[in-house]
């Protein structure tokens, strides 16, 4: 395992989504990583990110959703942020974000516009996150 | 014989309770009336004139005491998010038997200085962020607060990097640094902020609140009245090694400005299908509700629950219900005289409605969320649906004609079927008023203090939900 690098993540998956295994494989991976993780676990509210994130003052929130229901549970998230004092805090998405096969080049732009600062496709494994989180947080 | 002295300073009561250790009895109480503004040792000499007169002159071995004179012990706390770090500092103060005044949550503004001043707390209890988290918050408010007379005790109990740079602010105040009441986002961290707040209140509330002269007399130990209530319900579910306790519980104690809550349980959801949500809150928990009680706090029942509701539990036409509120808001030492007059009609509709929703607020709720799976469960606090006994304690429960009646209310509802509340329970009732005294007991021999709680406390039967499942 590397030496803790001093980030903090909260993570979780948005919404009414149940599914709590990818969640516990990607805390594991960024865990191992070197990062501080908070793990919500399943059925999150975006109120339930934001709190978190404030008292433990994380340097990004990272949201999975897999049941197909992303776009409508992220609605607002970043509004929802700037409104509680956490600007330009680096926020993810990924999973199975919208229903089925979409063009995912134009799901991207959608989220971009939520304000979410990166967001993956399906089957995205966690190294790809891992050097995205390090290179946006500067790390190394 | 080995008797003992155990004493209830209250705020119009100071009762006490003469104990034999060799027994195991209780050898007597008494109780006097003490104004608000004679010295406590008053009340006392009172209490005990009545006692010798009772029981003749006894040789205490020692006196112990617990106190919600003079206000209570009055605290302040403040956390950073309402629900997080400000709740697990509300839920820390409130078990340690304190009356809290203010909460405060992110940045203290200028008016909230001023508020401290205008009514300045016993003790501040400041915290915010977990462990390596948030502490922009803390040392923002110590820095603050440093300015701010006069000086009360303060317990730093937040992000643990905060700390330093907050007693260096603090450096005025009698500063004592706590570990973190949620070290770790949503983890409680309760026990070692008590501990802290009771020894503050032994050593340097008692003298601030008159009660010096009071406390000569006692052999050390003094906590808040509310913390002793706390102990002994504890005392009762565990047990200890060699006495076994009865098991998870429920309190209620409806004063006649506040109505308190405790449970003593777990609190794990009943199934498994379940997803906890928000702070795990303390197995050993009491709330308070400012606004609940039977004489200072009668309009709240009525501005929670309806008068309608009230009306028809009294049995009572609205109108009546109206002309008694104002007869009771005009002379709160009103009670109702012997036998079945309309008073005390009323007095168990507001009861009853004080243990409703005073014990809606304290248990855990469950929320229904629909997802594309179908039903799904989410739980917010204890649950406390499986709890079997309820013990009722403070006078207007006591003397009720219909204990059971107004009992009832604190148990699972058709009307609050998200209300996680026992499905059934047999009722304890506290008829000699002991609960205090043994907690404080406790303190020097747990065992005998069960023994004579479970001796003492009235089982008047089973009671179940009218509409359990
Ligand atoms: C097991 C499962 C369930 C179980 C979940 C049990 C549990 N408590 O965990 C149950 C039966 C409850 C279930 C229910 C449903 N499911 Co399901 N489920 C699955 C299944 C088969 C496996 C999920 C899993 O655990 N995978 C293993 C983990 C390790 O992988 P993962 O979850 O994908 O996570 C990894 C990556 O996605 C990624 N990742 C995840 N989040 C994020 C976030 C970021 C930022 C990044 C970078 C990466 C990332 O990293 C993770 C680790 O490698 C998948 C199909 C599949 N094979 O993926 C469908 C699937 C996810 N389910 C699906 C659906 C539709 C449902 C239901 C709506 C079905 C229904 N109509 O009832 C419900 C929704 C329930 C709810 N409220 O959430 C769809 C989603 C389709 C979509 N989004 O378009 C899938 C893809 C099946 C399919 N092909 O149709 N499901």
């Amino acid at each position: 395992m590397e030496q803790g690098n001093g980030k903090k993540l909260v993570i979780g998956v948005i919404g009414a989504d149940v599914h709590a295994v990818g969640i516990r494989i990607l805390e594991f991976a960024f865990r191992e990583a070197g990062f501080d993780v908070t793990n919500l676990g399943v059925m999150v509210s975006q109120e339930e990110f934001i709190g978190a994130a404030i008292e433990t003052d994380a340097d990004a929130i990272i949201i999975s959703s897999l049941y197909g229901h992303g776009e409508l549970d992220c609605r607002g998230m970043r509004d929802k942020m700037n409104e509680a004092g956490l600007e330009g805090l680096l926020l993810y998405v990924g999973g199975n974000i919208v229903v089925g096969k979409q063009d995912f080049v134009d799901v991207e732009k959608r989220f971009h516009n939520m304000g979410f600062d990166r967001v993956f496709p399906p089957g995205t494994p966690p190294e790809t996150t891992i050097e995205c989180l390090k290179k946006d947080l500067g790390v190394e | 014989m080995r008797p003992v002295l155990l004493i209830d300073f209250g705020s119009t009561f100071t009762k006490v309770t003469a104990v034999d250790l060799s027994s195991e009895e209780i050898i007597g109480t008494s109780s006097a009336f003490t104004t608000a503004d004679s010295d406590i040792g008053t009340g006392l000499e009172a209490a005990l004139d009545q006692l010798r007169r009772a029981v003749g002159e006894l040789a205490f071995e020692y006196k112990l005491a617990c106190s919600s004179a003079a206000g209570g012990l009055r605290m302040m706390v403040s956390g950073l998010v309402p629900e997080l770090t400000a709740e697990a500092a509300r839920l820390a103060a409130l078990g340690a038997g304190a009356r809290i005044t203010r909460v405060f949550t992110h940045e203290l503004t200028r008016r909230d200085l001023r508020a401290i001043e205008a009514d300045p707390p016993d003790i501040f209890l400041m915290t915010g962020g977990t462990d390596g988290g948030n502490r922009s918050c803390m040392e923002g408010n110590a820095e603050k607060l440093r300015s701010v007379s006069p000086r009360f005790p303060v317990i730093l109990a937040g992000n643990r990097q905060a700390a330093d740079s907050c007693e260096d602010s603090l450096q005025d105040f009698k500063v004592i640094v706590c570990p973190n009441v949620m070290p770790v986002f949503g983890t409680l961290n309760i026990e070692p902020v008590q501990r802290e707040i009771r020894a503050l209140f032994l050593n340097h509330i008692i003298n601030a609140r008159g009660l010096s002269r009071a406390s000569e007399l006692l052999s050390g130990i003094l906590m808040p009245t509310p913390s002793a209530i706390l102990s002994a319900m504890k005392l009762l579910a565990d047990g200890t090694e060699r006495e076994p306790g009865i098991g998870e519980l429920m309190g209620v104690d409806v004063g006649g400005a506040t109505t308190d809550v405790y449970s003593v349980a777990a609190g794990e959801p009943s199934d498994i299908n379940v997803i906890c949500k928000g702070l795990n809150e303390p197995y050993a928990k009491r709330t308070v509700e400012g606004d609940i009680g039977m004489r200072y706090s009668a309009s709240g029942i009525v501005a929670d629950i309806g008068e309608k509701w009230i009306a028809q539990c009294a049995g009572l036409s609205e109108s009546r219900c109206e002309a008694l509120m104002d007869e009771l808001a005009a002379d709160k030492s009103k009670v109702p005289s012997c036998g079945q007059d309309v008073l005390s009609q009323f007095d168990f509709a507001l009861a009853s409605g004080a243990v409703d929703i005073a014990t809606r607020r304290h248990a855990g709720t469950l929320e229904e969320a629909y997802t594309t799976s179908g039903r799904v469960y989410v739980q917010m606090g204890k649950d406390l649906s499986r709890i079997r006994r309820i013990v009722f304690t403070g006078g207007s429960l006591i003397h009720a004609a219909d204990t059971l009646g107004i009992a009832r209310h604190a148990l699972f509802s058709g009307r609050y079927p998200m209300s996680l509340r026992p499905m059934k329970a047999s009722i304890l009732r506290d008829d000699r008023y002991i609960l205090s005294a043994m907690g404080v007991l406790a303190e020097r021999e747990k065992e005998i203090a069960l023994r004579i709680i479970k001796r003492e406390l009235v089982n008047l039967g089973e009671i179940g939900s009218d509409d359990s499942l």
